[in-house]
């Protein structure tokens, strides 16, 4: 090897193979061996279809009345038995997942974007600005959500935009509160006043340099977010401010329904409820795998 | 002492012997060797240091020892022997005895070695508990040893939380700790990487101390040759997991016979030399990753004497015949390994300076007092400086004594106090960076230390280097792609490295990536927050001639922070001493390092150890520096000044007065009786 000046001839290193993949291709890979994230994802993705295909694989049209067989128990005919005015549970469990399914993931998704855009600001100015967003934050969570839905729905009326707008304004303190301390690290890191050397704008500097380094904790709370944003969709629609019928939505079934258990009819609750239940634990058990990838 | 360790003591003829001893760590399902065949013999009561550049094996040596690698790594051969006990057979509980009672670790980083919220006292006692002494007689023997780590005052410290403590306190409450059960091995790793450089002194005189006074036998895991070489009697270097020479300390830093040792003295710049008497040596290429095949000699891609044999036929340990004690060199041709070429031309054209040009920089009377819990803190106290195009400004002084601070001041990150004044370029900055000129800002920037926190790790190097000429020389297009390629290579950086992320690049890589786009605006200043300390020596050589290069091509003037005065004195032309925020001393470098000089940059250069161990007397300065935020009356050196005259040192503060043209000096000492003062002290080469 001959070198002529200070360092002629430095080859790249050679990349092993750790160092070939990016580090959220790490974290993929990582997900793909993790038991908990596969799982959960099973589930999710088995109700995700049941959304997409489910009329068609439904054995009866989720919506049509049969009056002479209401409160039907479980049988082969109907496999959950029928409702009060004689729809068939299981096509309704099974089509039911498409508003949840549409309205929580939506949610969820606006309580992302609003809550990174107030991490960001919040996280960056620090100071006056941060202490003013911050206590307005503060007092908005601490309204219950149901409260906040009344009011909405009181004032927008219902509807399933209604529904995203009020868990999503009401999720988005929650990952604000995340993506700030996440923010609050990165800085204080040098590439921060290295950008402050080049006068780049707070919105460069915040979106283009820091948000790609906070996106792991924004995946993490966004995941577990979703879990929580089912629950709330589902308890909305039970209490009659959520989605309305004659969607064949579980919230909205249990709670058209749960007069008729003291009757001994249990099967028009309890298949919506394990419906709910399961994505819940689903969703949960992915979000619990895409933390154990971000934090091995 | 019934345990078979300790029975053994004094009689195995060896501390600590390793037979053929290969580690491999499985990556990506693969089991790759990171130690070959490694044998190593310390004998009962020797101090042997084992010195190589980062990733060449060294820590995993001591982990192997304990049993202790990490959980991908696993001992693929060889024997450990430790005081004549086989460490490979001992079970679970024989293996937990010899890591409590035979062998002691202490740490880079006491901080974490430490538990943070137990305090020192309880830390210390469990240890005795462990030996069955409790109660008063644990705390009796905790008090002795912290007495004998030279602690004054130990019951205090023994209330004390770590984090109450200094970075040198929480060391020597580590080695403390480390020696509480006289533990027949001790093996420090890197102990003194992370202290500056008088508490490193004063913990390697602690630890030389403790020598005689304890049998123990000593790993020294060092990358500092200087401090490996005043603390071991022998050396052995490491590279790719092998031993490459091994010998008397002193034989092998003053005769080496292996090319890569040779290679390795050569970049430390040395003998006080500057940046106009030649560029320094550097090695070409990289150690060769972890778990690579190597043919023959693994050195041979990286050395310039290298034939067709070192290449296909590996070299044995050859045992050399020497009256200074046995030696060995893993080299075809150790005979000639002094022959080695340099890989880096000395010779520079020296720029003939133009000594009349105006500052480029002035600085009058900057202050920057922050409030800590209700209290100012004077971080930087009446700062004046000025440089010169094309000159360089060290700025040295210990941790906590405000260089940082005046780097951010200058920069505008921080808002100086009202009242001091930065002209650049004979225009007055504003305080705040958001209210200069893009003109003003891109004329004046930064080095971090740290790459990985400087650069964006989400970003490539591309991007990286291109926002850098998009917003500081304002290119776009085909003129930014020419220039982007113009100043890679001007750094030494590839076309191959501009798609790569920061993380996919090695320290030295990484640091050419900061200069490259401390560079892009065509800077006037270019502020360096110690760019290389956390850097090889060989990957700190090339950075420093690169510096040196860039410098004399764009007359660039350069504010050059480093607790390494060796570099400071090879980059510097005038050095600024600082202590607490105070200018102590500030001249032209070659002044400054020859002295007569204040007793603060005395104290700062007799810490420093020489490769060469020929400094005879050297004066110390005790503790640690006060805190800011209550700096002592008068003189704000005279609670650790060895030098102090009296009462008025005490109780008025001396003026920075000049003693020589261009050469000032804050001391109530007159300058010819510091003269006379250091005169005694035969002035020690920096080596």
């Amino acid at each position: 090897m001959s070198a002529t000046d200070s360092s002629a001839g430095i080859p790249a290193p050679a990349p092993n193979d750790t160092n070939r993949r990016g580090p959220l291709a790490e974290v993929f890979f990582s997900l793909l061996r993790s038991g908990t994230f596969l799982t959960g994802l099973a589930i999710v993705m088995f109700w995700v279809a049941c959304a997409l295909f489910g009329e068609h694989f439904a054995p009866y049209d989720p919506l049509a009345d049969d009056i002479i067989n209401a409160l039907a128990p479980p049988s082969a005919e109907h496999w959950f038995g029928t409702d009060q005015i004689g729809r068939d549970v299981f096509s309704r469990v099974i089509v039911g997942s498409r508003d949840i399914l549409t309205v929580a993931p939506l949610a969820t998704l606006l309580a992302t974007i609003a809550g990174t855009a107030l991490g960001l600001f919040t996280g960056y100015f620090r100071g006056i600005v941060d202490d003013v967003i911050s206590r307005i934050l503060e007092a908005f969570m601490a309204i219950p959500v149901v409260i906040v839905a009344l009011l909405a729905i009181v004032a927008l009326g219902t509807s399933k935009t209604t529904v995203i707008v009020v868990i999503g304004l009401s999720f988005a303190p929650i990952i604000a509160r995340t993506v700030r301390s996440a923010v609050l690290a990165e800085r204080e890191l040098d590439y921060v006043a290295a950008a402050q050397l080049r006068h780049e704008s707070a919105l460069h500097t915040m979106f283009v340099e820091i948000l790609p380094n906070v996106i792991p904790p924004i995946l993490v709370e966004t995941t577990v977010r979703l879990g929580y944003a089912i629950f709330a969709v589902a308890t909305l629609s039970f209490m009659g401010f959520g989605i309305q019928p004659p969607s064949p939505d579980w919230g909205l079934s249990i709670s058209s329904n749960y007069g008729m258990i003291g009757g001994g009819f249990w099967w028009t609750v309890l298949f919506d409820a394990l419906a709910i239940a399961s994505l819940v634990i689903g969703v949960n058990l992915a979000a619990d795998g895409v933390h154990g990838a971000f934090n091995d | 002492m019934t345990e078979p360790a300790k029975a053994m003591t004094g009689k195995a003829a060896n501390a600590l012997e390793l037979r053929d001893l290969s580690v491999a760590y499985r990556v990506g399902g693969r089991n790759r060797a990171v130690l070959r065949n490694l044998n190593l013999t310390i004998g009962q009561g020797e101090a042997y240091g084992l010195v190589g550049e980062s990733g060449c094996g060294k820590s995993t040596v001591a982990l192997s020892v304990v049993r202790y690698l990490p959980r991908n790594g696993s001992i693929t051969g060889g024997a450990i022997a430790l005081d004549g006990q086989d460490v490979m057979k001992l079970d679970a509980e024989a293996l937990r005895r010899a890591r409590a009672e035979s062998v002691s670790m202490v740490y880079q980083d006491p901080g974490k070695a430490l538990n943070p919220s137990i305090r020192i006292g309880r830390q210390l006692t469990e240890i005795f508990e462990l030996a069955s002494v409790s109660g008063q007689a644990a705390e009796d023997r905790a008090i002795a040893m912290l007495n004998r780590v030279r602690i004054s005052d130990p019951a205090s410290v023994m209330q004390r939380y770590p984090h109450q403590l200094s970075g040198g306190m929480q060391q020597r409450v580590a080695i403390a700790m480390a020696l509480a059960n006289d533990p027949s091995m001790l093996i420090l790793d890197e102990p003194t990487t992370g202290l500056d450089a008088t508490v490193e002194a004063e913990v390697l005189d602690l630890i030389g101390q403790l020598r005689q006074e304890l049998s123990a036998s000593i790993l020294f895991i060092s990358h500092n040759l200087a401090v490996v070489s005043k603390m071991c009697d022998r050396v052995g270097v490491l590279y790719a997991g092998m031993l490459v020479e091994e010998g008397p300390t002193q034989a092998v830093f003053n005769d080496p016979r292996h090319p890569y040792t040779v290679a390795l003295l050569r970049c430390l710049p040395r003998g006080g030399q500057r940046k106009d008497q030649g560029r320094l040596d550097t090695i070409p290429g990289f150690l060769p990753g972890i778990g690579v095949d190597i043919k023959g000699c693994a050195f041979a891609d990286r050395c310039a004497l290298a034939t067709e044999r070192c290449r296909t036929e590996p070299p044995p340990l050859y045992e050399l015949g020497d009256d200074r004690g046995r030696r060995l060199s893993r080299c075809h041709y150790h005979e000639q390994a002094q022959s080695l070429p340099r890989a880096t031309p000395s010779n520079v054209a020296a720029p003939a300076r133009q000594a009349a040009s105006p500052a480029v920089l002035r600085v009058e009377g900057l202050n920057k007092t922050y409030a800590s819990h209700g209290h100012p803190l004077r971080a930087v106290k009446d700062v004046s400086v000025s440089l010169r195009p094309g000159e360089t400004l060290g700025l040295v002084g210990e941790s906590g004594s405000g260089k940082t601070t005046f780097a951010r001041l200058l920069l505008g990150l921080v808002p100086p106090d009202e009242g001091g004044m930065i002209e650049l370029e004979g225009k007055q900055l504003a305080p705040r960076l958001e209210s200069r000129s893009d003109d003003q800002v891109k004329a004046m920037q930064i080095v971090f230390q740290n790459p990985d926190s400087a650069l964006n790790r989400s970003h490539s190097i591309r991007h990286i280097i291109g926002r850098a000429l998009k917003r500081l020389a304002g290119l776009s297009g085909a003129a930014l792609q020419a220039r982007l390629d113009d100043l890679v290579r001007s750094v030494r950086l590839t076309e191959r490295h501009l798609a790569l992320k920061p993380r996919q690049l090695s320290g030295g890589l990484k640091q050419r990536v900061a200069i490259a786009r401390a560079f892009a605006g065509d800077p006037r200043i270019v502020v360096c927050d110690e760019p290389t300390s956390a850097l090889d020596v060989s990957v700190q050589a090339a950075i420093l001639n690169l510096l040196a290069d860039l410098q004399s091509k764009e007359d660039v003037s350069y504010i050059f922070i480093s607790h390494d005065l060796a570099v400071v004195r090879y980059l510097s032309d005038q050095i600024a001493v600082l202590y607490l925020g105070r200018i102590m001393e500030l001249g032209p470098s070659e002044d400054v390092f020859a002295g007569p000089h204040h007793p603060y940059t005395e104290a700062l250069l007799s810490a420093v150890p020489k490769l060469d161990q020929t400094e005879t007397v050297r004066i110390r300065v005790d503790g640690e520096i006060p805190s800011a935020t209550n700096p002592p009356s008068g003189c704000v050196f005279h609670t650790r000044c060895p030098r102090k005259i009296g009462p008025i040192c005490e109780t008025q503060e001396p003026p920075l007065g000049e003693v020589e043209p261009g050469h000032a000096i804050r001391c109530h000492i007159p300058y010819a009786e510091l003269a006379r003062l250091q005169k005694k002290v035969i002035q020690p080469e920096l080596a």
